[in-house]
């Protein structure tokens, strides 16, 4: 076999996958975003009209639900950031022998399925579970408030599922770092907290960006967390799109909602890179 | 250059310091003065304790017993960012996030100089790299690498400049190179220089002061040559070039002579070159110092009969012969071919000699073979 051709060989599988599962679906959710129900036709049952102003429609009728997403994910990857940091950050550094096993641990819930999780999530911040009788005990919530079906269980929800999608990449470049920098930054007079800003940190921006992506992404997207701890008034963007999809059975605002998030999101993502200078970064 | 230390100068005197790991000594109760000005080298075998104690006086580590002062402060337990001492780490460690300027400006921005840029490019002049100011370090060599890390320590100007074998990444071209260069800047910069490495040749062309080091201790300190030519213990004497360690008794003195018995022939050595407690020796002797000659052919000094020639190296500027002695030691003999005699052959019957004043003697229990069979090459170690 020539030289020239292998290359493309061991591209063949990787591209028929995509081409199969990511391409033609994307072509005919395109092809139905644009499409009006038949006119004398049962539901469900479409005819291409190229009528692009269901975009339009479909998102003034929705741009409470689409800014709710993203507040809600960005609030989910900000929480996991802030707990993620530490975290990565000491089983680099300081874990010593432990650290295969804390690495096991970050990634243990994988093994129960993520509809299991959220459920379990309902049961903590339940009535049943520990934490509201506890923060009542102590005055913190009002014998009245519950933590269920409110925004505040959302976040946490997604905040949880998403936690690992942060840790391990920000793991990985912490890891990469030779600790001999951070003893020349002390060497040349700068403190714990100077080494930290200076030379860490900036170190570490390519496990930030990356796992800020990993989160925020499936975040916004997300639908389980906000249907299993949320109510009517915690819908997100992903729940609209469900209940279009298989519920109203409406495919054409569905397929233009998805477009719209696609593209809401590929927007963020190229501002937030090109913001975080990546290409300075080793 | 901006001073990191004007307060505190002067000599670095460690005091009986100890650091142990676990139930491992790295150092053991090491006490030593390094003068002002002078390139200091830490020379010893890997595992001997050399990089603990550059990384004690760094700061990197804190010893369990014993002060460290420069001068007349204590900092035994100052934090390293709080001393006037800048390291040359082994792999460099330079920041890959940040330029060569900012790299060596780094020192300088932390302790509040604001106007960096005349500081940075006059030791980027010194180390002859300006050109590579924008530059980072991932795109330059390990050469170059090298003398980055050197800039952004000397560019403080600190009391004391570490070297953490600085050398060690580099080829042996460049190596040579390097250590005429970094003597020079020594000179130029005139800082204190505390040299660590397990190469004797580049610890002996750099540095004024070499303390060998052993298992935590220190075995000898002295000049180059005062090292070279009279070593006090077998593992100096070995671990420093190579020397032939021959078993004796002192029979008695002449003069200022001590009159030596070795396997049955007699030989003279200065009395203040013996380092022994008993009668009981080794009597030491530099494989250059030996001469060879045939039997039959006048001799002077010291001399040794009844060898016979097992091995011949010609190596260009000198052959190295492997002469066996009566009693079944073979001792090394290198010759300079500088006076167009024929080599000797295998086989034939020699005489050793020597001066008598190239003889040192070392106690006569030590272990003979100490510091030969180290094998120095293992860098990551420590």
């Amino acid at each position: 076999m020539s030289k020239v051709k292998l290359p493309y060989l061991l591209l063949l599988p990787g591209f028929l996958f995509l081409f199969t599962f990511f391409i033609l679906p994307i072509a005919n959710l395109a092809q139905t975003s644009t499409q009006t129900p038949i006119a004398d036709g049962d539901t469900g049952q479409y005819e291409q009209t190229l009528r692009f102003s269901n975009y339009l429609d479909a998102f003034t009728e929705n741009q409470e639900q689409f800014a709710r997403s993203f507040v809600f994910a960005l609030c989910a990857t900000v929480l996991a950031l802030a707990i993620s940091y530490p975290l990565a950050y000491a089983i680099a550094f300081k874990a010593g022998r432990l650290k295969n096993f804390l690495l096991v641990l970050v990634v243990a819930p994988f093994f129960v399925s993520f509809l299991l999780r959220t459920v379990a999530w309902k049961q903590i911040l339940g009535e049943e579970g520990f934490i509201v009788p506890s923060l009542r005990t102590f005055g913190i919530i009002s014998e009245s408030t519950t933590l269920t079906s409110t925004s505040f269980a959302v976040i946490m929800g997604m905040t949880y599922n998403f936690l690992p999608f942060m840790t391990l990449p920000l793991y990985a470049s912490l890891e990469r770092i030779d600790p001999r920098t951070m003893e020349a930054s002390g060497d040349l007079y700068a403190n714990g907290i100077t080494t930290f800003r200076k030379v860490t940190l900036p170190l570490s921006m390519p496990g930030v960006v990356a796992g800020t992506l990993l989160t925020f992404i499936p975040a916004a997207g997300d639908y389980v967390n906000a249907a299993i701890l949320g109510s009517p008034n915690t819908r997100m963007i992903g729940n609209v799109i469900e209940s279009r999809y298989f519920k109203i059975v409406d495919y054409p605002t569905a397929a233009a909602l998805s477009f719209t998030l696609m593209l809401a999101i590929l927007i963020l993502v190229t501002l937030y890179i090109r913001k975080a200078g990546t290409e300075e970064l080793v | 250059m901006a001073d990191a230390s004007s307060a505190t100068r002067g000599d670095l005197r460690l005091t009986r310091i100890t650091k142990t790991y676990g139930d491992f000594t790295a150092v053991n109760d090491l006490s030593l003065t390094i003068p002002e000005g002078s390139f200091f080298a830490l020379l010893g075998p890997s595992g001997c304790g050399k990089t603990t104690t550059l990384r004690m006086i760094a700061g990197l580590e804190e010893p369990n017993v014993g002060s460290i002062h420069l001068g007349a402060t204590d900092i035994t337990t100052k934090r390293p960012y709080q001393r006037p001492i800048n390291t040359v780490f082994q792999n460099y460690a330079l920041f890959p996030h940040l330029t060569i300027f900012e790299n060596i400006a780094f020192g300088l921005r932390r302790r509040g100089i604001k106007n960096v840029d005349a500081d940075v490019n006059k030791v980027l002049e010194l180390v002859e790299l300006p050109h590579l100011a924008q530059r980072k370090p991932t795109q330059l060599s390990g050469g170059q690498q090298q003398r980055i890390a050197l800039a952004r320590a000397i560019v403080n100007r600190p009391a004391l400049l570490l070297l953490d074998e600085p050398l060690g990444a580099l080829d042996l071209k460049l190596r040579r190179q390097m250590q005429i260069e970094l003597k020079w800047i020594q000179r130029e910069v005139g800082l204190t220089f505390v040299h660590v490495t397990h190469d004797q040749e580049e610890a002996m062309t750099m540095a004024d002061t070499i303390a060998v080091m052993n298992e935590g201790e220190i075995e000898q300190m002295g000049s180059p040559a005062d090292l070279y030519d009279n070593p006090e213990t077998a593992f100096v004497a070995n671990f420093l070039g190579q020397s032939n360690l021959i078993k004796g008794r002192i029979e008695g003195t002449d003069g200022d002579n001590l009159v030596v018995d070795l396997y049955g022939q007699k030989i003279g050595m200065p009395k203040n070159r013996s380092h022994a407690v008993d009668n009981s020796i080794y009597a030491g002797i530099r494989p250059e110092k030996f001469r060879i000659s045939l039997v039959g052919t006048p001799t002077r000094g010291n001399t040794l009969t009844g060898g016979r020639i097992e091995d011949v190296s010609y190596i260009g500027v000198s052959t190295q012969y492997q002469v066996m002695m009566p009693w079944g030691q073979e001792v090394m003999v290198f010759e300079q071919n500088d006076d167009g005699v024929a080599p000797f052959d295998k086989g034939d019957e020699v005489v050793i000699s020597w001066e008598p004043n190239f003889t040192f003697a070392l106690r006569g229990d030590e272990d003979a073979e100490a510091g030969t069979e180290v094998i120095p090459e293992d860098l990551d170690e420590e």
